[in-house]
Parts: C-alpha cells; sequence; structure tokens
C-alpha cells in the first residue's frame, strides 16, 4: 500500500454483458499527477474513470483510492464520492437550483454543512473559477463554458481528494472550451491529483505529468508526455497520434 | 319550457331537499379530498420504488398498475364492498370507498410519476451520485423537484378523474352527493335534486376542467 | 378463511360454470355498448372538432364564431360532471320531460355524448397543432377548405391524436358497466344478481376476472402504442 499513491487500480475487468471492456487495467497514479486518458473512442477510457467512483461497477479487480480498497464489499459508497469529484461531459449540472444552489446541495446533506457554512464555501469555490458574480444565475441562463466552470466548481466545493474529468471540453463550443482548459491548469497548478479523459492535446503536452494510452480496454503506453509525443513505442500510438495532430 | 322549469329547477322541491343535498356534498367532498391524498401518496411511493430497479420489486408492482389499471372502478368498488368480509375484513361503506378509489388512483398515479421521474436525464443521477448524495437525497433533492413540471398536467387530469369517479360510491349506497339526490328524487318525485347535483358537480370540476386544459397546453407534449 | 372455504366462495367451480352462460350474454351487451358508444362518439367528437376549427377562422363574421361558445359549454359540461350523474339525469330526469328513452340506448347516448366532448378537445387540439400553412398550400392548388381538412389535416392529426384518445377510450369502455346502476343487464349487473341469488361472491370474481381479461391487452396496447408514436 504505497503512500505515495494516491489512486491504485490492480488487474480491471469490465463486462457489458458479454463484451470485454476493460481487460485487465493495472495503474497507479501519484499524489499530484495529472493523468491524462487518450485513446481512440470505444477504448475504455471513460468506463475505466468512471470505475474508479463505482459510477460503473467494475466485475473483477481491485481499486485503492488512498490506501482504502473501494471496491471492497460494505464500503460506504457516498462517503466515498464525496471524497472524489467528477465533471461530466454534458455538466449536468441541476437546472431546478442556481450555480450557487448546485455547488451548497451536497455541502449540506453530505457534509452536514449549515446554510451560512455552506453559501460561504460554494460562493469561495465560484470566486476560484471567476463566477462569483454568477452565483444566482440559473444553469440555462449560462454559457456552456460557464456551466462547465460551475460544474468544476461544484465538485471543488466537496474538498475532494482526487478529480476526475470524463471528456470536460468535448460537448463544448470552440470559443469556450479555453476558459474550462485555464480553470483546470490552474487547478493542476496548484497540486490537485487528476485524472482526464481528452482528446484536447494542447492540454495534455502543457499540463499533463502522465499520459495513459487505451486501445480496446487494455493500456498500451503509460509514460510522459514529452516521451509519448516525441516518441511512442506501440505503433497504435503511433497510428492514432498522427491522426489527430 | 315551463315544463322544464317546474321539473328540473323546482324552487319548491329544492328548498326541501337542500339539507339531503347539502349533507351529500359533505361526504363527497370528505372522501374526495381523503382519496386523492392517499393516491397521489401511494402512487409516489410506488413510482421511487420502482426506480430502485428490484426486480422481484418491479414485478409485483407491474402486476399491481397493470390489473388495477384494467379493472373497472366499479367493480373494484363492489369487490371491496362485498367480498372482503368473507375474508374477514368489513370494512363500513365510507371506507371500502376510500381504499377502493386509493386502489385505483395509485395505479394510474404510478404511472404519472414513473413517466415523470424517467424523464429526468440520467446525467442528474449521476451527478447526484458523483457528489456522495444517497438514493433518497438524490430522489427528493434532485429528481423529484424536477419531475413536476413533467407530471403536473397529467396529475392534475387524473386528479379530475379521481374526484368524478367518486360518484361510484352510490353503488355502495354511501349518502354522497348523487346517492343524496337520487333518495331526494324519489321521495320527491322530482328531478330537481338530480339536476342540481349535477350542477354542483359541475362548479366543483369546471375550474379543474379548465386547469386541466391550460396546464397541457402550457407545458404539454 | 381457510382454503376450502376460499375455494368454495370466491372460485367456486359448480357456481363458476353455472352462472358462466349468463354471464357471457351480460358481457355481450357490454360489448355492445362499449362499440356503439366509441365508434359513434368518436365520430361526433371529430365532427364537432372540426366544425368547431372552422368557425373559430378570424376571417368569419363574429356571428358565425359565437356559434363556438355552444360547443365550448357543451364540452366542458360534459367533461366536468361525472359519468352516471350523466346517465341518471338521461334516464331518470329526461321522462319528466317527455323525452324516454330505453335504458340501452340511454346508456349508448349518455357515453357518446362524453365521448364526443373529450374527443373533440383532443382533435381540435392537434389539428390547431398542425401547420396551417398546409391548407394554404392546399388551396393554393384550388382545393376548397374542406376537402384540404380531409385530406390533409385529418389524417396527420389521427397520428398525433391516437395516444391520448387510446387511453380515454379504454376508460370510456371501463365506465360502461355504470349502466348496470340504471339497470342494463350487462356484464356486472348479471354477476351481482347471480351472487344475491346464489349468496355466493364467485360470479363477483368471475366478472372481475372477464373484466380484466378483456381490458389487459387493451392497457398494455394503449401504452406500447403511446410509446412507439411518441417517437
Amino acid at each position: 500500500m504505497g503512500n505515495d499513491n494516491l489512486v491504485e487500480i490492480r488487474d480491471l475487468h469490465k463486462y457489458f454483458k458479454k463484451l470485454e471492456v476493460l481487460k485487465g487495467i493495472n495503474m497507479n497514479v501519484r499524489r499530484k499527477d495529472v493523468v491524462c486518458l487518450l485513446g481512440p473512442s470505444g477504448a475504455g477510457k471513460s468506463t475505466l474513470l468512471r470505475c474508479i467512483n463505482r459510477l460503473e461497477e467494475p466485475t473483477s479487480g481491485k481499486i485503492f483510492i488512498d490506501g482504502d480498497e473501494i471496491t471492497a464489499h460494505g464500503i460506504d459508497l457516498n462517503l466515498m464520492r464525496s471524497e472524489v469529484g467528477m465533471v461530466f461531459q454534458h455538466f449536468n449540472l441541476f437546472p431546478h437550483l442556481t450555480a450557487l444552489g448546485n455547488c451548497t446541495l451536497a455541502l449540506m446533506k453530505v457534509k452536514k454543512l449549515d446554510k451560512t457554512q455552506a453559501r460561504d464555501l460554494g460562493m469561495e469555490m465560484l470566486n476560484q473559477v471567476g463566477l462569483a458574480n454568477k452565483a444566482e444565475s440559473k444553469p440555462r441562463q449560462l454559457s456552456g463554458g460557464q456551466q462547465q466552470r460551475v460544474a468544476i466548481a461544484r465538485a471543488l466545493a466537496m474538498d475532494p481528494k482526487l478529480m476526475l474529468f470524463d471528456e470536460p471540453t468535448s460537448a463544448l463550443d470552440p470559443e469556450l472550451i479555453g476558459e474550462v482548459l485555464d480553470t483546470m491548469i490552474s487547478l493542476a497548478e496548484k497540486g490537485m491529483t487528476m485524472i482526464v479523459v481528452t482528446h484536447e492535446m494542447g492540454f495534455a503536452r502543457k499540463a499533463a505529468s502522465r499520459l495513459c494510452m487505451l486501445d480496446h480496454g487494455v493500456i498500451l503506453e503509460d509514460s510522459t508526455p514529452e516521451q509519448i509525443f516525441t516518441a511512442p513505442s506501440h505503433p497504435r500510438t503511433k497510428e492514432f497520434l498522427s491522426k489527430i495532430l | 319550457m315551463e315544463a322544464i322549469i317546474y321539473n328540473f329547477f323546482n324552487i319548491e322541491v329544492l328548498l326541501r331537499a337542500r339539507y339531503l343535498l347539502w349533507l351529500g356534498l359533505q361526504v363527497t367532498l370528505k372522501l374526495a379530498f381523503l382519496s386523492l391524498l392517499l393516491a397521489i401518496l401511494a402512487g409516489l411511493l410506488l413510482a421511487v420504488l420502482r426506480h430502485l430497479n428490484n426486480p422481484v420489486l418491479n414485478v409485483l408492482i407491474i402486476i399491481y398498475v397493470d390489473l388495477f389499471r384494467a379493472l373497472p372502478t366499479i367493480v373494484l368498488f363492489m369487490l371491496v364492498y362485498f367480498t372482503w368480509p368473507y375474508f374477514g375484513i368489513s370494512l363500513p361503506r365510507y371506507w371500502s370507498a376510500v381504499v377502493a378509489l386509493m386502489i385505483n388512483g395509485a395505479a394510474y398515479f404510478e404511472e404519472i410519476f414513473r413517466a415523470g421521474i424517467e424523464s429526468i436525464d440520467r446525467g442528474q443521477t449521476e451527478a447526484a451520485r458523483a457528489l456522495g448524495l444517497n438514493f433518497t437525497q438524490t430522489m427528493f433533492s434532485v429528481i423529484l423537484p424536477q419531475a413536476v413540471k413533467v407530471v403536473l398536467p397529467p396529475a392534475t387530469s387524473n386528479s379530475l378523474e379521481l374526484i368524478k369517479t367518486t360518484v361510484l360510491a352510490s353503488v355502495i349506497a354511501l349518502p354522497e352527493l348523487m346517492r343524496q339526490a337520487q333518495q331526494a328524487h324519489g321521495s320527491l318525485a322530482s328531478p330537481t335534486p338530480l339536476i342540481a347535483a349535477a350542477l354542483i358537480y359541475l362548479v366543483l370540476l369546471w375550474p379543474l376542467v379548465r386547469l386541466t386544459s391550460y396546464l397541457e397546453k402550457t407545458y404539454g407534449k | 378463511m381457510n382454503l376450502h372455504d376460499l375455494f368454495y366462495y370466491f372460485f367456486n367451480y359448480k357456481f363458476f360454470i353455472l352462472t358462466l352462460p349468463d354471464l357471457l350474454k351480460g358481457l355481450v351487451v357490454t360489448i355492445e355498448i362499449a362499440a356503439l358508444s366509441l365508434i359513434l362518439g368518436f365520430l361526433w367528437g371529430l365532427v364537432l372538432a372540426v366544425i368547431r376549427v372552422m368557425i373559430k377562422r378570424p376571417e368569419n363574421p363574429l356571428v358565425v364564431r359565437l356559434i363556438n361558445i355552444p360547443i365550448a359549454i357543451y364540452v366542458d359540461v360534459l367533461r366536468a360532471i361525472p359519468p352516471l350523474v350523466t346517465l341518471v339525469v338521461i334516464y331518470y330526469a329526461l321522462p319528466f320531460v317527455n323525452i324516454t328513452i330505453p335504458r340501452f340506448w340511454a346508456a349508448v347516448l349518455t357515453f357518446v355524448l362524453i365521448l364526443s366532448a373529450f374527443a373533440e378537445e383532443i382533435f381540435r387540439a392537434t389539428i390547431e397543432a398542425i401547420d396551417f400553412g398546409q391548407i394554404e398550400a392546399a388551396r393554393s392548388l384550388g382545393i376548397s377548405y374542406i376537402q384540404s381538412m380531409i385530406s390533409v389535416v385529418i389524417p396527420q392529426a389521427f397520428r398525433i391524436a391516437l395516444p391520448p384518445l387510446t387511453s380515454r377510450l379504454i376508460a370510456i369502455t371501463k365506465d360502461v358497466s355504470m349502466a348496470s346502476v340504471i339497470g342494463v343487464a350487462d356484464l356486472l349487473k348479471k354477476a351481482r344478481a347471480a351472487q344475491s341469488l346464489y349468496a355466493n361472491p364467485t360470479p363477483l370474481f368471475s366478472a372481475a376476472l372477464l373484466f380484466t381479461l378483456l381490458f389487459l391487452p387493451l392497457v398494455r396496447l394503449s401504452m406500447r402504442l403511446e410509446k412507439k408514436l411518441a417517437e
């Protein structure tokens, strides 16, 4: 149980009915690592990410977060999830709540903060993503980029050990992508451990400490961005990179 | 014309029947209110339970819902009132009516709430769970508040139907409005009480009819 | 209540067989009333909807447009008053002004009127929802308003109106058992008569069973229809 590793994944398999989507994943994520998961669609990147907070149930294998086995029987799933933040491709903001309301809901229900504490914390988070002035706006009044930043604030408000990003910019118009990536970069610079599924190579180059290349449910390569971009070892990696760069 | 007024709108008869009609109205209102409340709560409970996705529970709920939407309510009234005593459950008329209306109503409300819950994007549940909210918190703080808008038109329409169905209690001789009107009609040999009852129902329910139309137009498909 | 009692009272084979022919006769009557009511009510509702849409056109003189009001009243009244009340009024009150209708037809009339009101609302909403540019296009080709209504709008209205209409049709069909209250010899009346006669609730259960068998497939069918047409 390495204390250096925030996340350990051991021999993770995932089947959807008869289809094996993850074929024995082994992976460690150290504290403050920013890991980008790359690969063609259908490779299993999102599935892997969602297994980490058990939104998808692993079929077999073990996952450890900060030394605790989260795939064990009888663990408090809700507690675990409150310590792992997730940002979704389609934001999934709660439309009936304001931006601030989105941030404070879980603070009050899960962390049992009182209304004032929750509001203060929520405002601080919105401030961090630069949207304090939109605290009382409803999601439909915000642009896509703003919505996603609120979603990041919502996840950050829970003070997570780890942040998971599932294609955070794929649903955004091009001109709005920058503001979200900037937010993610500043988060990385502050030392947050992040696992990001993305196609944004610029971000990967700039902010990632590690790149993981997935294809057909298997990790092909796992090393630094420089290594992978300049000298990829696996032929399929070369193929994939040539297509998107 | 005079015949119509004499027979249908006879003031004298109306005055003599007014107490009976008033009693009937009270019973109808109590029955409607209580049954509606219970049916909505039961339907909501069933819909939430169904969302747990437990296969055994789901089969039971589906059987219940299909059965009681297929069985005519009037038959249900009679089954509850006339046959349950054989099982040792002898409910007085009022409670038989409440039970029958609740059983029938809950089946319809379950379907309405279920459609509402299922219309909410799965991503909402995922985001809530990812934050650490449990099933109940997710249901009541995230899903149901959003489902209300979707559910309002059919729920109002169904509530209207349930209130209209209270009239069936007359077949098990519960002294609700129409039964009292029939009694008055019998003893006073004039159809005026019947017309009066019809008009009272009209006054009571017409606003709901208009409300339903408005809601369906505003929030409808 | 033990198992033996259960079978004696509720699933009594002897009584079941004894009462079955009578019950089936009653079922036939139920189906007759339902079929007549559905078809006539459906058609009459459609006619009313078309008339109402045609009347409401702004280019019509005010007098014509005022005809909308009695139709609106008709529709609202029949949708607000509980069916049983309408039935009782038609059968018991009308004779006092010399309009005596035999029970079977009183029942049919009641359900035709009620269904027509619901159907009118549904059809009218769908017709109004259909793009009137289509009627203009048809008319610019020389087709009359009525003809364009018939060949262009109504076929489309059908498809959209069908799901809400089907559930209403099923509801009305279930309501038909109310006819037993004014003495029509339908399934429910026969069942109750048999129960009184033999002091055994089996006929009532048999009737319940028959009703369920009749309606369950209809309910499921309408659900499937709704789902398919929602796409």
